[in-house]
This record gives C-alpha cells, structure tokens and sequence, in this order.
C-alpha cells in the first residue's frame, strides 16, 4: 500500500491573498516569528501496492491537470510507503 | 545590479535593444529617440512600449473614435465626457452617475478565473476613481460553441471568477449577456460593466495639479503580476538568473479592493485629494504619465519609494508590473497626515513616492539615478496614430445577394417543436444556472435584475430615484452590416432601458473586434463607430466612453464583430418600474411594433446553420416614437418584454415563465410573427380596462399595436399549439445544467 502525496502551491511570484491573511495575522495573535506565510494545498492519494511507471506518469498527469492550474501554480509529486 | 540610466544611455547610444519583443515598430522606436534625443533607457523603453500598445494609446481606433466626439449631440446630462476614466451624468436631485464597460478578454482566456476576476477589480476601481461609490456590476460574456470542450474549461472558470471577485466586494450583478459563437473559441469576450453614483461636488479628475504636490501611491503592494513581456528587458539587463519566469497572470484580492474603495470614500469625503487615478493596465507607467500629461506641470518619482511584495523587482519592472488594488493620488502637502492616517485606519499601505513640479518632464529615479526623463504627453496622450487601411470584405457582398431559406413551422405539433427547440437553445436557454452564482440583490437596492430586460438599482431611499442599465449587441447582424448592427444594437438597448420604465440617458460601449491589421476587420470597425456615432446623434445621446479590444482573433479566423452598447437610463420612482413576467391571469396582450419577416442574422435561421443577407435597416424615427409610447404609457403596463433574440416565441415564452402564468395567443401568421426578428417590436400585458388608453398612445406615437392574446392558465398556447409550462420551463431550464453540470 503506497500513499502519493501531490503538494501544490502557487508560484512564488503569484500572489497569495490567503497567506497574506494568515501571514498579518499571526502578529495580531502575538506570533511575531514569521516573515511570510504562503499557503498551498496537499492531497494524499492511496493506493494498493507501488505505483508502476506508467502508473507514475499518470500521477504526474493528474497533478498537472486537474489536482494544479500550471498557469499560476506549481506541484510536487512525493510516494510514502 | 546594472542599472539603465539617463546618462548611460547617452554615453552608450548605439546599445541595441529589444524593442520589437516589447511589440514596438521600427518607426515607433525611431520616433521615441527622436522625441528624446537620443535612445531611450530600458525603463522609458519599457513605458513607451506599453503606452503605445493598442490597448493603451488606441492607435488603430483613434481616428475613428474621434466622431464620438465630433458627432455628440448637446446633452445637458454630461457632467463629464470622453477622455477621462469614466463619463459621468446627470441624473437629478444632485446625484451623478457614472458607468464604462471595458474588456478583459485575453486574460480571461489564458487563465478565467483570475482574469476575470480582475476584469471586475479593474472596472470598479475606473468607477471608483472618479469620486463615486461603485453600486452595481454587469458582464456581457461571450464564448465558443456551448458543447466545444474548451467551452467548458473557460465558461464555468469566468463565472466563478466574476462571481467570486463581485460577490466579495458586496456589488450586485444585475445583468448582461451570454452568447455562444464558434469564432469566439479561443476568443471568449470578458467584457465588465460597473455603475457608481455621487454628488455632483464629488467628482474626481486624474490630473496632478499644483507644484509641490505629493504623489501617493497607495493600496496592495507591487508584484510581478502582469509583465511577462516586459521580462524582456530584464533578462537583457540582468544577468543573473530570475527566480522563475515573470508571469502574465494577475491575481485579484477582492477583500483588499473593498478595503480600498471604502478607505478611497473617507478620502473623498474629507476632500484630500487633488487628483487620483487606478492602476490597470500599465501599471505605474500609466498612472504617472497620465497624471502628469494631464496635469499642468511635471512629476518626480523616486521608484524605490514603492513597497514591493517581491523584492528582486527590477525598476523597468516595477514601472510595468500590473499588481491589482492599487490607486495614485495627488495630495496637498498640507493633507498628507490626514491622507495617510486614514489609510492607516484602514490598514492601506500608503507611500508618498514623488511630487508635481513646474517642469516639463516626468522624472523618475531609483536610488537617485535618473532612469526615466520623458514629456509626460508623448508617452500618455501623443503616441503613434494609424490610418489603417479598411475595405469592405468580400463576403459582405456574397451573403447580401444570398437569401435565408429555412424551413418554418406549419402545423400545430410543427410550432410546438419549434418553439420548444428555440427556447432550448444555449443561446436563449435560462441562465439562472449562471446567474445564481452572482449576487443579485446585495445591498437591498437591486429593484430588477436578470433576466429582466434591464438591470434597475435604486439611486435615492427616499425619493425611490434609481438607475436603469442594459448592455446588447447582436454580432451576427454586425457581420452582415456593421453599420446597422450598431445602430441596432443601440436600439434595442434604448428599447430594453425604456421597456423597463426608464429614460435612456447616456451610452457608453466596449467594441470587440479581431485584427485591425486586417482591412477587412478595419472596415467592421470603422462602419460600426459611424453607425453608432450617428445613431447616438439622432436619439440625443452622449457617449460617455468605452473601450475597443482589438486582436480577437484566432489565425485568419476573426470574432463576428461585437459592439457591446450600454445604455444608462434613469427612472423617476423606481416602484413604477415594469416587470417582464406575466403576474396574473386575465390581461390583454399586445404586440407593439410593427411585425415583420426578417429571418437573416435570427437565432432560428443559426440553428438552422444559415448565415446571409442584410441586417434589418431600423428606423430610429420609429424606435423614438416606440420608446415615448413605452414611457408614457409606463403606468398602465403590467408587463412589457423586448422581442428581440429568438422574436416573439422567446419574448413570449419568458414572460410565461417568470412566474409560471400561461396564456393563450392567437395569430394570423404564426411562423414569421413567432420566429422572426425584427426591431421595435415590445410585447405587453395590460388590464383590458387599459385598452382605450393603449389605443390613444399608439394613435398619438404612430404605432401599431396588435391585441394577440390574453394571460392565464398553465400553458402557452399559440393557435392550435398547446405547450404546457411544464413541458416549456422544462426545455428553458435543462440546457445549462446539463451542459455545465
């Protein structure tokens, strides 16, 4: 049993209103440890046994077409065993 | 860090640079060192190539714009007209209003939510900027086939976008259009309509007067959104590698731009400004030059002054970067802490980032090297003007002598059917599937929105004084005959407007075309301006402003030319606006206007595949008379309903189904009368105790009127043809849904 995990996160040059948020409200809260904040998603697919090569491609393609908007977004495919 | 000063571009003249990637001709570039003496800098090369970019200086168009102004009928209305950010009018009791469309096409099809999310971001801030509260938006849309796969990525990403963006900013969106094409895939026209009001003593100007004035930059910080072309330079300049490429996608923060038009109201309450002006397209470089050019002086800006969000920024791109929710005003010094403690109540970032002087250039620096000396004018206002060539295209002549033969329904059961695939249609089909994701009635002074033939918002709580506003084009008339088909287009505007009980006041436009390189598309253009400058001189109405969106196009293959027409109107008590659905059982039916059997350009003879011959020629003398008797005789209609896509079956099928109330109609001619279309016609519902005055106004305004039918029962029956609402709203209301899921 394998889990994929596709982070996706916007590009560094987009910008992100909801980690903005976030990032001047810690402050307010009294945590003043953070520069910026950026805020992205994480999907956590699981399937039965590794993923073959082929299996990864169309992971790769998943991630790209509908899991991210590679217009504004980049990804990350990782497997957890 | 390498930087492009003035004094490096004089030293080292024959430094070659990129300006044909930045879209420049060889005879633009040639003219920008004539004006400067000597080759410009990378970040006045970078200026002058997005200020003289279409979209900015209007080359192609300007020519041809300028009847507008030439052709304007005197309008006591205008309170403020062409040139600037938005035109305003007069509408009674010390209120102004002011209202532009613009296009946000491209954008919108590279990446749909986010541009058109910024599409409505950057209208509402044209709005905002002249002083006036934004109170409602509007989006007509335009897209490919509805069943093309393409479709299906753009229409559902558009809609959330507007939706997203407006509904965040608390403005009801209370009409507009959606019409499918095949020219329009790869092509979706974005086009976003927005409406403010004011007092008259409110109005704001973007001209930055008074030496030793502050420049203030204030709102979001600057990113790199927007100037992937101009990375251009950067790369040429640097030569260190880029984090990634500079993207062209902007994103919008709805919550900040709410922020901002609340913290810009206080602003103009309290008087603080001199002068004020968005940052849209072209960022920074538009709102200094234009400030300046309008202005009676020069500027000084020290570009390092503006707080960035992404720090490795080069100059030339913060001068271009196109970050959303951002404003440029002039402030007195004397105001400048009452100016920035309101920001700072607001949590608006605010910067003074230069002042006015008395000179003749707009200077700028960064870190005290002067990188920009330009004449404000010939960046903003004195760029290149073309006299494009323009031919009428062959296919004018070919589909003129061609004629439109399609088959029309006979029997009973053949009229069933047809109307029922008319109403079932993406183009007639309801929208609500749309619609319900925008909201409507925010604000609680929304009196009508779609699918009305307008969209009324109340103006005044005590007075009930409101604003009416309706947006039309028909771009398969405009292919036939551009020149009638913005004159229809206005028509049946006005005839929305008046249809809702409403004064037609002013117009403002957003032109949609493909290439002006093309003669062909040149000669769209040029025929549809005249049309619609003679068409507003006739009816007595100013154009306020607009906006042309040239390049629509896909290879040869240009969009049917589309003249978006707004038409502002103003209604007295919005409480005796008219309705377009049927409210009760027992009224007469009337057909006003004269019937007739134009079939070309018609949404029948579309699904029938069949394109040819003329545009319907209108009669404005008649369209006048028609939008008297429709104000005149406001108080006793009912309802009353625009016949105009889908002729008098989708007229009528609409009124029945806005609130499921079915009528019987009688006529002698069924299948031209039902499916045809032909303009001046209204459908309206009156008391039968109403007739004699019905009779009097159509005597008085030279009218014909047609009693067809009566209201009632739960189905719509036209002669021997029996459809039951059921059947009817079910056929209206399945496309969508199907379609988009």
């Amino acid at each position: 049993m394998a889990k994929i995990v596709v982070e996706v996160m916007l590009k560094p040059e987009i910008l992100d209103p909801q980690g903005q948020a976030v990032g001047s409200a810690l402050p307010r809260l009294g945590f003043t440890f953070a520069t910026s904040v950026r805020q992205g998603k994480r999907f956590e697919i699981e399937m039965v046994g590794d993923p073959s090569e082929s299996q990864m491609a169309d992971i790769q393609k998943a991630a790209e077409t509908l899991l991210s908007n590679p217009v504004i977004e980049t990804y990350v495919v990782k497997v957890e065993k | 860090m390498n930087l492009d000063t003035v004094s490096q571009a004089q030293i080292d003249p024959d430094h070659v640079q990129p300006f044909r990637e930045l879209g420049l001709k060889d005879d633009e570039y040639f003219r920008i060192k004539e004006i400067l003496g000597r080759r410009p800098t990378s970040s006045e090369l970078a200026m002058y190539s997005v200020m003289w970019s279409e979209h900015c200086s209007y080359k192609s168009s300007k020519v041809h714009l300028r009847q507008f102004g030439e052709k304007a009928p005197h309008s006591e209305a205008l309170l403020v007209g062409i040139g600037e950010n938005a035109g305003v009018v007069d509408i009674g009791q010390g209120y102004a209003v002011t209202f532009k469309i613009e296009s946000h096409n491209h954008p919108s099809f590279v990446e749909p939510y986010q541009g058109a999310a910024t599409g409505v971001g950057g209208i509402v801030r044209d709005i905002l900027t002249m002083g006036a509260r934004p109170i409602a938006v509007m989006d007509p849309l335009r897209f490919g086939l509805a069943q093309a796969p393409d479709t299906k990525r753009v229409l559902p990403g558009i809609v959330a976008g507007i939706g997203g963006y407006g509904n965040c900013l608390g403005l009801p969106n209370i009409g507009g259009e959606i019409v499918f094409d095949e020219t329009y895939a790869g092509n979706p026209l974005v086009n976003a309509l927005c409406v403010g009001v004011m007092r008259h003593e409110d109005i704001k100007l973007a001209k930055a007067h008074g030496t030793g004035n502050l420049v203030v930059l204030f709102g979001a910080k600057t990113g790199g959104d927007g100037i992937g072309g101009v990375s251009v330079l950067a790369s040429e300049t640097f030569n260190d590698a880029k984090p990634t490429k500079r993207p062209s996608v902007q994103v919008g923060d709805p919550f900040a731009e709410k922020v901002l038009i609340e913290c810009c109201l206080e602003i103009f309450h309290e008087d603080l400004v001199v002068g004020i002006q968005d940052l849209g397209g072209a960022g920074l470089s538009c709102a200094t030059s234009e400030l300046a050019s309008a202005g009676s002086g020069g500027m000084n800006i020290q570009l390092e002054k503006v707080p960035l969000r992404d720090p490795s920024l080069s100059p030339e791109e913060i001068l271009m970067s196109e970050s959303q929710e951002r404003m440029c005003a002039i402030v007195e010094p004397s105001n400048i802490n009452r100016f920035l403690a309101i920001c700072k109540k607001w949590d608006v970032t605010a910067t003074v980032i230069g002042e006015v002087t008395d000179g003749e250039r707009l200077n700028i620096t960064f870190n005290g090297e002067l990188i920009v000396h330009v004449p404000p004018r010939t960046v903003a206002h004195e760029g290149p003007v073309y006299n494009r060539p323009f031919a009428e295209p062959d296919y004018i002549a070919k589909l003129a002598a061609s004629t439109v033969d399609v088959p029309l329904p006979i029997t009973a059961a053949e009229i069933k059917d047809a109307v029922l695939k008319l109403m079932a249609s993406p183009n007639l089909a309801d929208k609500t599937w749309v619609t319900s994701q925008y909201d409507r009635y925010v604000q609680g002074n929304t009196i009508l929105a779609q699918p009305e033939d307008s969209g009324v918002v109340r103006i005044d709580e005590q007075t009930h004084l409101g604003v009416a506003i309706s947006t039309d084009a028909n771009a398969r008339w405009s292919y036939l005959n551009p020149y009638e088909g913005a004159k229809l287009a206005l028509a049946e505007s006005c005839r929305n407007i008046a249809t809702s009980g409403a004064k037609p006041l002013a117009v403002t436009n957003c032109l949609n075309f493909g290439s002006p390189e093309d003669p062909g598309v040149m000669w769209q253009f040029a025929e549809t301006v005249r049309g619609l400058a003679d068409a507003c001189l006739e009816l007595g109405l100013p154009v306020t402003g607009g906006n042309v969106s040239f390049y629509n196009q896909t290879g040869t293959v240009a969009i049917l030319p589309t003249p978006v027409i707004g038409v502002l109107g103003v209604i007295q008590d919005v409480r005796e606006r008219t309705p377009m659905g049927i409210a009760k059982a027992g009224l007469d039916l009337y057909l006003i206007g004269q019937a007739g059997e134009n079939f070309s350009g018609s949404e029948w003879a579309y699904l029938h595949g069949v394109m040819g011959n003329q545009a319907p020629e209108l009669n404005l003398d008649v369209e006048q008379r028609l939008i008297n008797l429709l104000l005149e005789g406001q108080s006793i209609f009912e309802s009353a309903h625009d016949v105009s896509n889908g002729g008098v079956a989708a007229t009528l099928s609409e009124m029945v189904l806005r609130h499921k109330i079915g009528a019987k109609v009688s006529l002698e001619n069924p299948a031209p009368t039902l499916f045809a279309e032909t303009p001046g016609q209204v459908v309206v519902a009156i008391e039968p105790t109403s007739t004699n005055d019905l009779v009097a106004l159509a005597g008085k305004f030279q009218i014909p009127i047609l009693r067809i039918g009566t209201s009632g029962g739960e189905n719509l029956i036209i002669n021997d043809a029996d459809i039951s609402l059921v059947e009817l709203n079910q056929a209206f209301t399945e496309t969508f849904p199907k379609l988009f899921g």
